[in-house]
């Protein structure tokens, strides 16, 4: 073999601390190196010029770059071979840059270290194989895991590019936060207006399948070829017949049930149409709550019901979708304020959160639309705001800013003013946090034009006076002082927390989330919608906090992605795989039993049982290969042969 | 729960100011089971004064006292005093954090500290180690009728990390006992609230504004009495409620007694023991109306 090593000075980054000149020279005398030299950004068009060049005029069969991590540049380079005709795997890289110059100032120990790397990379390359990549099929079916905003937008564009559209929704109906939203920051327009048509164009648009009350309950399969279950869960009540009248739900005895539409706020029933728009727009009885249920009695409903559309019978259905691609926008849920003792725990009616705000504003809310606290039903007129209730606060194990809660605070400020002209809002934040497009002026409006007060502080503590109304005690650090506000009503800003079995979720799909239970996106600015695993986007509040107009486009990112990816004719398979080498395999079996994706089968030679690997389901993860008590199944570019060379070639003493 | 021993460090006021504090916290623990080991010539914690002229010289007040305890060979030391609480507290948790700050502190004392015993209220011993439930099978004359609101205070559970008891928002600890004991526990938002501490001699204003404002609240919601567990808290609250009256335009007469009294008259303990004499605000037409509840039902 002719190897050829090209050692990056990434600028300054590596030649600032690793001498390039003396790693070539030291790899010329490395096994079967014909060519080495130094290269200012290997990554450039003269970079990459240069390696091509060299190809040619050196007869290279091979070439090793030394710069940064594979992560960054693997791809750039197999290309580049490509292009001068090469296997695009008879390549490797040595990573002399996060390994190397950014974690060493010793010039002298890094130049050796640099030199030792790019020595392993020349000992595994010298046993690599030219490998194909095969080619399959494209499913072009999306599946999209969440109705809210973000995957309605995500959706919408797939399904008009004319691709078939499954969307899963846990909940009775699609929407997510923003249908229970009264009006929107920075224009105050109508939330359900703008959302309500979307959701209605979802249920009626020919390319898309919805399953509401639904989730996902296993994913198998790869790129072009998931294979998904969906667990549709038992809503007792056939809704084929059921026609969304509301009968039942107005007879229903069992009125305990928490209305979860209205966050708790309001009169529920064991059977539920969570609000007048909701798509479906269909009743879902509550087992936890429904009196036939959990006592066998009542069954109200049941007589009631004009299209016989109940059914106690009914259980959770597991179905099978196949599709090629996959948009994850399961949004956010809401910080569990109650572990505030100083705002009282949960324990006072009139200290409610802010989506519970938005519900009261509202006029689909439980009190039409007139503000009256959940105490006495009086109409507030000290309103008390307060912002960061879960974020920004290491104590409670949320540092991170939710993004859009001074804005919505100082909507509902407004909104208030509008709702009641004779109130006055408080707003006790710690900075305003305003940088989107008119954003700024937004925020301002409320103080100036709407005379919110704003207090810049925390607040210490939240209590009932004993005379019906709160006091709100905090800091004001501009004035350097305490201030004491009464309350009729005390609104917290509660912070955004990952969806709900976020994690879970996540390990489904095979793709990563934060500690905070976020999906990890495939690059913090440069992919912003992908995920490490291929075929797997993300959509909205899921990937960390992010208003409307911000999840609506990557919404539209995440579409354009899917419709990026069936564009193409075929896909190719990594052939990067595990591979049986047949004489030597035993059929003991251990590597059908350990393989997570189920890539391996047991096959029938001459009467012996062999495993056999289906190359476009094997991941590559290794894991097999590990296991086999003879070596006999082997990852493909990553053989022992190979992975031992490599030790040893820095292990020579 | 089996009987247990522990160092016992009754703090200074209980020997003045606090004296019915005293006297009925050793009569309740003996009641329950809990030996109390009193720590041979103990000394002053140094109070609110020492810490705030000099740590290592506060640390060393609290540093021999534990160094006496560690002696008696049980394994923790109670306090009924929130305030002696925090200094031996302090002292001990940053003498094992540090080693330079232990050495400076054992310099000062005639016997190097080496094992640094364990600090713990009455409170949190009595509500951890016996429990409501226990406490509720011994109790002979319930509280029945008697409502009361829980006064903490500020220090009792504060800082968390120190203090390591109850929430430090909304502390529990005295509101279920009180419960076992018979009585009704009425939501009192102002748990923690601070009484004004030993401002009460240069800032007397704010005593009375901090103190009127807790008895205000007590009064609204319709107390018969205030149950408090700091000697400092319980003056404010006590001896100085008819200046705050006067201060405040208020005629407030609501008994403000130890958590120990109480619990010592539901579990039948004589008066003498309980020091029920020394409040300054009468408790008897309370606990009268307690005994006549009882003999309606
Ligand atoms: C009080 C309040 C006021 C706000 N006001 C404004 C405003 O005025 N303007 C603005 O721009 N933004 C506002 N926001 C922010 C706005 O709510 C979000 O930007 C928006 O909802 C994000 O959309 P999403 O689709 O990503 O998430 P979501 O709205 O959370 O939707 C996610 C959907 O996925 C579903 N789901 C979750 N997990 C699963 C699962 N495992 N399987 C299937 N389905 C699942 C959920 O049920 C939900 O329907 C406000 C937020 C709050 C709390
Ligand atoms: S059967 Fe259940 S859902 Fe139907 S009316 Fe009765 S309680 Fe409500
Ligand atoms: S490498 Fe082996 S264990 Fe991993 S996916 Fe492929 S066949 Fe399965």
């Amino acid at each position: 073999m002719r190897i050829g090593v090209f050692i990056c000075h990434c600028g300054s980054n590596i030649e600032g601390t690793v001498d390039t000149a003396e790693v070539s020279r030291i790899a010329r005398d490395y096994p079967e190196v014909a060519f080495a030299t130094d290269t200012m950004y290997a990554c450039s068009e003269p970079g990459q010029d240069g390696i091509i060049e060299a190809i040619g005029e050196h007869k290279l069969d091979g070439v090793v770059v030394a710069s940064c991590t594979p992560r960054m540049h693997e791809a750039t380079f197999r290309n580049t071979l490509e292009r001068a005709g090469l296997n695009p795997y008879m390549f490797e890289m040595a990573n002399i840059r996060e390994h190397v110059s950014w974690i060493g100032k010793d010039r002298e120990a890094n130049t050796n270290k640099a030199a030792d790397l790019v020595r392993m990379a020349v000992e595994k390359l010298r046993r690599n194989q030219p490998l194909i990549a095969k080619e399959f099929d494209i499913n072009r079916r999306v599946l999209v895991i969440g109705g809210g905003v973000a995957g309605i937008q995500a959706a919408l564009d797939c399904a008009d590019a004319g691709l078939e559209v499954v969307m899963v929704e846990r909940e009775s109906t699609i929407g997510g936060k923003m249908a229970k939203l009264d009006k929107t920051f920075p224009t105050v327009d109508c939330s359900s207006c703008i959302l309500g048509p979307r959701m209605v164009e979802i249920a009626q648009h020919p390319n898309i399948t919805l399953y509401a009350c639904s989730e996902v309950d296993g994913v198998s399969g790869y790129v072009g070829n998931f294979s998904v279950k969906i667990k549709k869960k038992a809503r007792y009540v056939d809704w084929d017949k059921c026609t969304g009248c509301g009968e039942c739900v107005e007879k229903c005895p069992s009125r305990k049930a928490p209305n979860t539409f209205d966050e708790k706020i309001g009169p529920g029933r064991a059977i539920n149409i969570p609000f007048p728009q909701a798509i479906p727009k269909k009743a879902t009885i509550n087992a936890e709550y429904c009196i036939k249920l959990t006592k066998g009695k009542c069954g109200t409903c049941e007589k009631i019901c004009p299209s016989n559309a109940i059914d106690f019978q009914q259980q959770d259905e597991i179905i099978t979708e196949e599709v090629g691609a996959v948009v994850a926008a399961t949004g956010y849920d809401l910080f569990d304020w109650t572990v505030y003792e100083e705002y009282g725990g949960g324990r006072y009616p009139d200290v409610i959160t802010s989506l519970q705000y938005e519900r009261l504003l509202s006029a689909s809310g439980p009190t039409g639309g007139h503000v009256k606290r959940p105490s006495d039903g009086k109409e507030p007129k000290n309103v008390v705001f307060i912002q960061c209730v879960g974020s920004r606060d290491k104590s409670v194990g949320r540092p991170y800013c939710s993004g859009f809660c001074c804005m919505y605070t100082a909507k509902q400020a407004i909104l208030t003013k509008d709702h009641i002209p004779d109130s006055t809002s408080y707003v006790f934040y710690m900075d305003i946090r305003a940088p989107g497009k008119l954003y700024d002026e937004f925020t301002r409006r409320a103080m100036e034009e709407y005379g919110a007060q704003y207090i810049r502080g925390r607040v210490a503590m939240v209590y009932p006076d004993g005379k019906g109304n709160m006091i709100v005690r905090g800091a004001d650090t501009l004035m350097g002082r305490q201030v004491e506000v009464q309350a009729d009503l005390v609104v917290l800003a509660v912070g955004v927390e990952s969806a709900k079995n976020s994690p879970q979720l996540a390990e489904k799909l095979r793709i990563s989330y934060d500690s905070y239970g976020f999906f990890m996106e495939g690059h913090p600015k440069l992919k912003p919608c992908e995920t490490n695993t291929a075929g797997v986007y993300l959509a909205g509040a899921c990937q960390g906090p992010k208003d409307i107009p911000a999840s609506v486009a990557q919404g539209s990112a995440a579409a354009s992605k899917v419709i990026g990816l069936f564009s193409k004719e075929k896909l190719k398979s990594d052939p990067q795989t595990a591979n049986v080498d047949i004489k030597r395999c035993i059929g003991c079996g251990k590597c059908v039993l350990t393989c997570p994706f189920g890539a391996i089968k047991e096959v029938d030679f001459r009467g012996q049982p062999k495993a056999e690997v289906i190359e476009t389901v094997c991941q590559g993860c290794g894991i097999c290969s590990s296991t086999c008590p003879q070596g006999a199944i082997q990852l493909r570019h990553f053989t022992d042969n190979q992975i031992l060379a490599e030790v040893e070639a820095i292990c020579r003493f | 729960m089996t009987k247990h021993t522990y160092s016992y460090y009754p703090g200074c006021s209980g020997q003045g100011t606090s004296m019915e504090y005293e006297r009925s916290t050793r009569a309740v623990c003996e009641a329950v089971g809990i030996n109390l080991d009193e720590i041979p010539d103990w000394s002053c914690c140094g109070s609110t004064p020492a810490h705030t002229v000099d740590h290592t010289l506060s640390a060393a007040l609290s540093g021999r006292n534990l160094g006496l305890a560690a002696k008696q060979g049980h394994d923790c030391v109670l306090t009924p005093c929130p305030s002696c609480l925090t200094n031996l507290k302090t002292a001990g948790k940053h003498m094992a954090e540090s080693e330079t700050f232990k050495e400076k502190v054992n310099r000062l004392l005639d016997e190097p500290l080496e094992t640094i015993p364990d600090t713990k209220s009455v409170l949190q011993v009595l509500f951890e180690d016996l429990g409501p439930d226990a406490l509720a099978k011994k109790v002979a004359r319930p509280l029945k009728g008697l409502k009361v609101v829980t006064y903490y205070g500020c220090i009792l559970t504060r800082p968390p990390g120190l203090m390591d008891f109850d929430s430090e928002e909304n502390p529990i600890s005295m509101d279920k006992l009180m419960q076992a004991a018979g009585a009704e526990v009425l939501q009192f938002p102002l748990k923690t609230e601070c009484c004004g501490a030993s401002h009460g001699v240069a800032r007397r204003d704010l005593v009375m504004r901090l103190s009127g404002k807790l008895l205000d609240m007590a009064d609204s919601l319709g107390a018969d009495a205030v149950v408090t567990a700091c000697p400092l808290c319980q003056m404010n609250l006590d001896l100085r409620q008819g200046q705050v009256n006067s201060a405040n335009n208020a005629s407030y007469r609501l008994p403000i007694f130890y958590y120990t009294q109480l619990l010592g008259w539901a579990l039948g303990l004589p008066d003498a023991s309980l020091g029920l004499d020394k409040l300054c605000v009468d408790p008897r037409p309370a606990l009268q109306s307690i005994s006549a509840n009882k003999e309606v039902a």
